[in-house]
């Protein structure tokens, strides 16, 4: 009886073991296609420590610098979602060596449709997030203790597009149309734009709820579609008008731009810890951090289609075309930045927080409901960024700034 | 003879389901270019179903090697590992707190109300919550990444159904049974092994099919909510963000998901095969 009661616990341990067999080749395999993905910026980061023999790619007077280096500061961003050019300044830094040659070993965190990267930023999970200044705000009255440390873009990116025969050029012509919007923070500045044009967002305008793709308005389900310059708007032009057999074509459409209402809102925005900005190393590695991010950024003005490219080694799925134009229209957003590049002009920090504080949605709710403490955003280091980066010799307001022409393929491709 | 009858009569009925499938999709579709129907069925909101399969072997973006198709395959064989870790480690956990509770009336008691209370918080609060914890954990050189997150997901939806099934298995033997164990002096580990147990096989199988498919779904769900890159919840994420222009390339991925659970579900059939082997055929689930 025993006997076959310990050959019952051995069959038990054999199932354990397959188990852990299993559990660790998954792991494993997970963690070495992870590699495999972030292969190009980290191992040229990896490096680092150990000299510079694999770090090719790697400028060559950055891989000089990181021989300089004791030793690589270990930090973590946390993006909104999927690498894409949106986050193209970052990339380019990471996989030009800025960072390293800041002494910064980074990770990026890629986000998804449930991660909130100021949250996480709270919550210790990352070390930086980038995030939309009134999303970042409304966190912060809610306790999140986070500091804007480089005003990244310098406009808002959001437009109200719609088919020419609408003719919708303005807010005001909102009046009787269906609205799409994405909701979830999103709409405030079409709820601003609306109320600055006097109508009543809860009688004048059907404001519809909208999917991520673009289909209610080609279909014309809505009359006007919120959309992302770099993005949303991208997608229209990449769809097949039925009645041509040809894409759509810009003049097809209208946009009303939010910049051009006097409602945008600050978008991405660097953020880092209030609380551990009292640390000096950290002080001290959010100074290098967003020095070489702005580097980045200068890097991919300059050289948009190569950032479009590194994007794609980071394993976007998206086509080559759209990754070229997010490219293009993100540098629109963040050049020129007359007061430097990552400086907040207080002047639409000031209408930003004007418009989250004062613009009520349809359940009568604003953004925040306070105005937000003076540690919500500092100048110093995207100012210190500055100084340093033009006594490096680089163009740091993008005064010369001229946007490259892309052109969009089929399905961005 | 009658077996393989049997068998192949099963293949034609799965595959004749699969027919009426897609002529339902496209009789509704016919329809509303006929009729007026309360849904969109143009190309663009629900592409035919030749499209669909013709976008598989196209080039995932132009100019690159892997087709579509390549892509679904290798994303949804990523996901099933995940899959297949969370539904070990959920079962394991699963079997283990219903012998602590079969065994122990007062932790039936106790750790009941909370194994049901854990199911009724909803997946997309807790999905970022587990990331964010997680990101914070490394023990010695193990760095905590995302991809454990989703398995815990898929281990904490797939634990339930198990340790639910098991508890009430491990109670199904009858009280002369086990009045005559007893009646042999046999100690409650011999009555767990050689009586429990293979009484609550036909209580387990069922259990771990519905397991099986809770992992799956919480893997997707995970990797929706989290991001993770390399599986098929972030593919059709991706795919669905390109539907402006490609619609039928997200069901590809949607059909890649499909046919991961149905892998997961044959894998527990044949789990349940084997286990039951030496069971008579009608206490069979």
């Amino acid at each position: 009886m025993r006997h076959i009661a310990r050959s019952r616990w051995g069959a038990l341990t054999g199932v354990a073991v397959v188990g852990a067999l299993a559990l660790s080749a998954c792991s494993s395999s997970s963690t070495s296609s992870e590699t495999s993905a972030a292969a190009p910026a980290s191992s040229a980061a990896a490096s680092a420590a150990a000299s510079t023999a694999a770090s090719e790619s790697a400028a060559p007077a950055s891989s000089a610098a990181a021989e300089a280096c004791a030793e690589l500061t270990p930090v973590s961003l946390q993006l909104q979602w999927f690498v894409q050019a949106q986050f193209g300044g970052y990339y380019a830094a990471k996989d030009k060596g800025f960072y390293e040659a800041n002494c910064l070993d980074v990770t990026i965190l890629e986000g998804g449709v449930d991660i909130v990267p100021q949250t996480v930023l709270a919550q210790g999970g990352a070390d930086f997030a980038i995030s939309w200044v009134p999303k970042a705000l409304a966190s912060r009255e809610q306790g999140a203790l986070i500091t804007n440390v480089a005003q990244v873009f310098q406009r808002s990116g959001t437009l109200q597009v719609s088919f020419a025969d609408k003719n919708i050029t303005t807010a005001a012509d909102f009046k009787g149309k269906k609205i799409g919007n994405w909701g979830f923070g999103n709409e405030y500045e079409i709820f601003a734009a609306i109320t600055k044009a006097g109508l009543d967002p809860a009688a004048d305008v059907e404001l519809v709820g909208q999917q991520f793709d673009m289909q209610a308005l080609l279909n014309g389900e809505i009359d006007a579609a919120e959309a992302m310059t770099y993005n949303e708007y991208a997608q229209v032009l990449e769809a097949k008008n039925p009645d041509t057999g040809e894409l759509y074509k810009p003049e097809d459409f209208n946009v009303v731009n939010y910049n051009d209402e006097g409602v945008a809102m600050y978008q991405d925005a660097i953020w880092a810890s209030e609380e551990r900005l009292a640390d000096p190393a950290y002080q001290d590695a959010t100074q290098r951090f967003v020095q070489a991010s702005l580097e980045g950024w200068i890097y991919c003005r300059d050289n948009a289609q190569e950032c479009a490219d590194i994007i794609t080694a980071n394993g976007s799925k998206l086509g080559a075309s759209h990754q070229l134009w997010m490219m293009n229209e993100v540098n629109k957003l963040i050049w020129p930045s007359p007061l430097g590049v990552g400086v907040l002009d207080p002047a639409l920090y000031a209408q930003t927080v004007n418009v989250a504080l004062n613009t009520k949605n349809l359940e009568g709710a604003t953004v925040i409901t306070a105005e937000p403490a003076a540690e919500a955003f500092t100048t110093q280091f995207a100012e210190a960024a500055n100084a340093a980066l033009t006594a490096q010799g680089l163009n740091t307001t993008g005064d010369a700034f001229a946007p490259i022409e892309v052109t969009l393929n089929e399905g961005g491709n | 003879m009658r077996r393989l009858k049997r068998g192949a009569l099963g293949v034609m009925w799965a595959l004749g389901g699969v027919l009426i499938s897609v002529l339902m999709w496209e009789l509704v579709k016919w329809l509303g270019g006929v009729i007026s129907l309360p849904m969109n069925t143009s190309d663009s909101a629900m592409p035919h179903v030749w499209t669909m399969i013709g976008g598989v072997g196209q080039p995932e973006v132009r100019g690159s090697e892997t087709t579509v198709l390549e892509a679904v395959v290798a994303a949804s064989a990523y996901s099933l590992l995940i899959a297949l870790g969370g539904f070990i480690i959920g079962v394991s956990v699963g079997l283990l707190l219903a012998i602590v509770m079969q065994r122990f009336a007062f932790m039936e008691r106790g750790l009941l109300p909370f194994v049901i209370a854990s199911q009724t918080v909803p997946l997309i609060a807790l999905a970022p919550l587990i990331t964010g914890i997680g990101n914070r954990i490394s023990v010695g050189p193990v760095q905590w990444n995302t991809t454990y997150s989703v398995m815990f997901i898929a281990a904490y939806l797939a634990f339930f159904p198990l340790s639910v099934g098991a508890l009430r298995g491990l109670q199904a033997p009858t009280a002369t049974a086990l009045e005559l164990m007893r009646s042999y002096a046999a100690t409650e580990r011999a009555i767990l092994f050689k009586l429990r147990f293979p009484a609550s096989l036909p209580y387990l199988v069922p259990a771990m099919k519905v397991s099986a498919a809770a992992a799956v779904v919480g893997t997707v769900v995970a990797e929706i909510s989290t991001g993770v890159k390399g599986g098929i919840g972030r593919l059709i994420v991706e795919y669905a963000r390109e539907a402006t222009a490609q619609p039928a390339k997200v069901y590809v991925a949607v059909f890649g998901a499909i046919c991961m659970g149905l892998i997961a579900a044959a894998i527990v059939t044949a789990l349940d095969v084997y286990l039951t082997r030496n069971l008579p055929k009608e206490s069979r689930a």
